[in-house]
């Protein structure tokens, strides 16, 4: 007890005050590394206490025990991530967010529909649209369709937003360098308008990620075959097998960062002659 | 004034003329199989039509139905009945509420130590934006046992995930806003050789006010969202989503529209408050935020 206690001191102190160091200086390897480091503390930290003070595994489990099961449930992990993820949320995040940018560009002709459409457009984006979940599951079944149902009708409406949003956000000078081409309206909306709005799009696509992976999840807590994420989680959970719980939290996490991130690097590399970007590139970070 | 707010409702009445009618249809086509039975065999059309507008257990229930279940829920029962849905609105309300104001204090405090703490900006901030993409709301079922597990049962586990997830666009607005003053207005600041305090009492926090106002709009809707989700693992009696999950077990289809739409209005009554309050101050302040 006292040995956890002065090691927690110790680890706190030298980690702090190399937090502090690092932060204070500037350059790219020192935005990554900081972060990182505080990280790494903050599981040191956690493992330290989890080990030292005995917490019991029913509170929360140490990282290392984690990790352990995250391991040693591999194959169940995966078959979890099959089910959530690539049956559930690929499909429904991929429907609703090209219904969204057909939507925006079909709303795109018409700017009484616009007007109509778009209030409400926010404001169902804004409601608690994974209340839908019950009805989906009771409309498509147990299986994967309900979830990636209630994955597409979560992406659609950011998704619709933001394309109408990016569509009118060309200037009247490109507008009109285009006219002075005689360029018609599709090819003004090829050529100029939907990569000006590529910005747009892209936001909703990473945001919508998440919102897909939360609605696949969500709607598991309201039934499923005995696989998928959400499943594994609520069931564990009340087994009180709190390392499964972590590693699947673990997994959803993971999944959802990298997925991020692979779509903020496939922005900057379709993007690569967009301003935001140059400015990116140019400044090193 | 009038014409031209008239001019900016028409089409939204348009759409919204085209969206129930839309709805009648849809409930139509998927209820017409169950009010064919119910009718009969030799019905009129109008019978069948009306039939199917008015199961008891509709795949899709027509709106008259919804809204009917909505009216007779929130004001048909008396408060204290396990059906009344004022009552599970009200269950849900006030865990969204305890849980906004957690984040509320949490999410301030911690942008206002990430502005001023170097530190903390460098190493906890990449955190708090990579957070973002994690599905917050997995933890739900997990919290609440674990939190059961030491004793703490009731509305905090609840609260605790609500204010999870309003938490971080508070914080991301909160510390935008506190930088949002630009080097000019600093620089006159120190001209006036204003102490830390009065740089932040004077400057930023009243220039954050703009910021917070637009993350407390988002940060609501998510309590209302957590709160919600944080009843469906905890089996709990009370609350819109334990009337989601009933209504899911039994096959009551307007059980749940009613509960959805009791959500939906719940968000916007938070959602309203906080222009409300938003409001207060900007005539407070003179007509600007």
């Amino acid at each position: 007890m006292i040995v956890a206690a002065l090691a927690l001191t110790a680890s706190l102190g030298l980690g702090w005050a190399m937090l502090i160091r690092w932060a204070a200086r500037d350059g790219r390897a020192y935005g990554i590394a900081t972060p990182l480091l505080f990280g790494a503390l903050l599981l040191w930290c956690w493992e330290v206490v989890c080990i030292g003070f005995g917490v019991p595994r029913v509170l929360l489990p140490a990282p290392t025990e984690i990790a352990r099961a995250f391991a040693t449930h591999l194959p169940m992990l995966w078959a979890d991530f099959v089910q959530t993820v690539v049956r559930a949320v690929l499909p429904g995040y991929a429907l609703g967010c090209a219904a969204g940018y057909l939507a925006a560009i079909a709303l795109d002709r018409s700017l009484f529909l616009r007007r109509g459409v778009l209030p409400l457009a926010g404001l169902l984006g804004a409601m608690p649209i994974v209340g839908i979940a019950p009805i989906m599951v009771m409309w498509f079944g147990f299986d994967w369709p309900s979830k990636a149902a209630v994955a597409a009708v979560m992406t659609f409406f950011p998704m619709l937003v933001n394309t109408v949003a990016g569509l009118s956000g060309t200037g009247a000078i490109e507008r009109d360098l285009m006219r002075s081409y005689g360029a018609s309206y599709w090819q003004t909306l090829v050529k100029l308008r939907l990569p000006a709005a590529l910005p747009f799009v892209f936001n909703a696509l990473k945001l919508n990620f998440t919102l897909a992976l939360i609605g696949a999840i969500v709607a598991e807590y309201f039934g499923t075959p005995i696989v998928g994420m959400g499943f594994r989680i609520s069931t564990e959970a009340a087994r009180l097998d709190l390392d499964v719980v972590w590693a699947e939290v673990a997994l959803a996490a993971i999944t959802g960062s990298a997925c991020f991130a692979a779509l903020a690097l496939l922005e900057r590399v379709v993007l690569f002659w967009h301003p935001s970007v140059q400015k990116f590139a140019l400044s090193g970070r | 004034m009038i014409r031209g707010a008239a001019r900016r409702a028409a089409p939204i009445v348009v759409v919204l003329l085209g969206l129930v009618g839309m709805w009648y249809a849809a409930a139509l086509a998927l209820d017409l199989r169950a009010g064919q039975a119910l009718a009969g065999s030799g019905a009129s059309p109008q019978a069948l039509i009306a039939a199917a507008w008015s199961l008891e257990r509709p795949l899709l229930p027509a709106p008259h139905q919804v809204a009917q279940a909505v009216w007779s829920g929130l004001f048909g029962e008396p408060l204290g009945s396990a059906r009344s849905l004022l009552y599970h609105a009200g269950v849900t309300a006030l865990t969204a509420a305890l849980g906004f104001a957690l984040a509320l204090v949490f999410g301030i405090a911690l942008a206002v130590s990430i502005v001023h703490v170097r530190t903390l900006d460098r190493s906890l901030m990449p955190w708090v934006v990579a957070s973002q993409t994690v599905p917050v709301l997995a933890i739900a079922p997990m919290v609440v046992v674990v939190l059961g597990n030491i004793g703490l049962t009731g509305v905090l586990p609840k609260a605790l995930i609500a204010g999870w997830l309003s938490f971080f666009p508070i914080t991301t607005a909160m510390v935008t806003g506190l930088r949002s003053p630009d080097r000019m207005q600093f620089d006159l600041m120190r001209t006036y050789s204003a102490s830390g305090r009065d740089i932040f009492a004077k400057l930023r926090w009243p220039a954050s006010m703009a910021f917070l106002f637009a993350g407390v709009k988002v940060a609501a809707t998510l309590a209302v969202v957590g709160a919600i989700v944080a009843e469906l693992p905890t089996g709990a009696q009370a609350g819109l989503g334990a009337r989601l999950l009933a209504g899911s077990y039994y096959g009551q289809t307007l059980q749940i529209w009613a509960a959805l739409i009791a959500a939906a209005l719940l968000t916007l009554l938070a959602v309203g408050a906080a222009d409300c309050a938003q409001r207060v101050l900007v005539a407070r302040r003179g007509g600007r935020l």
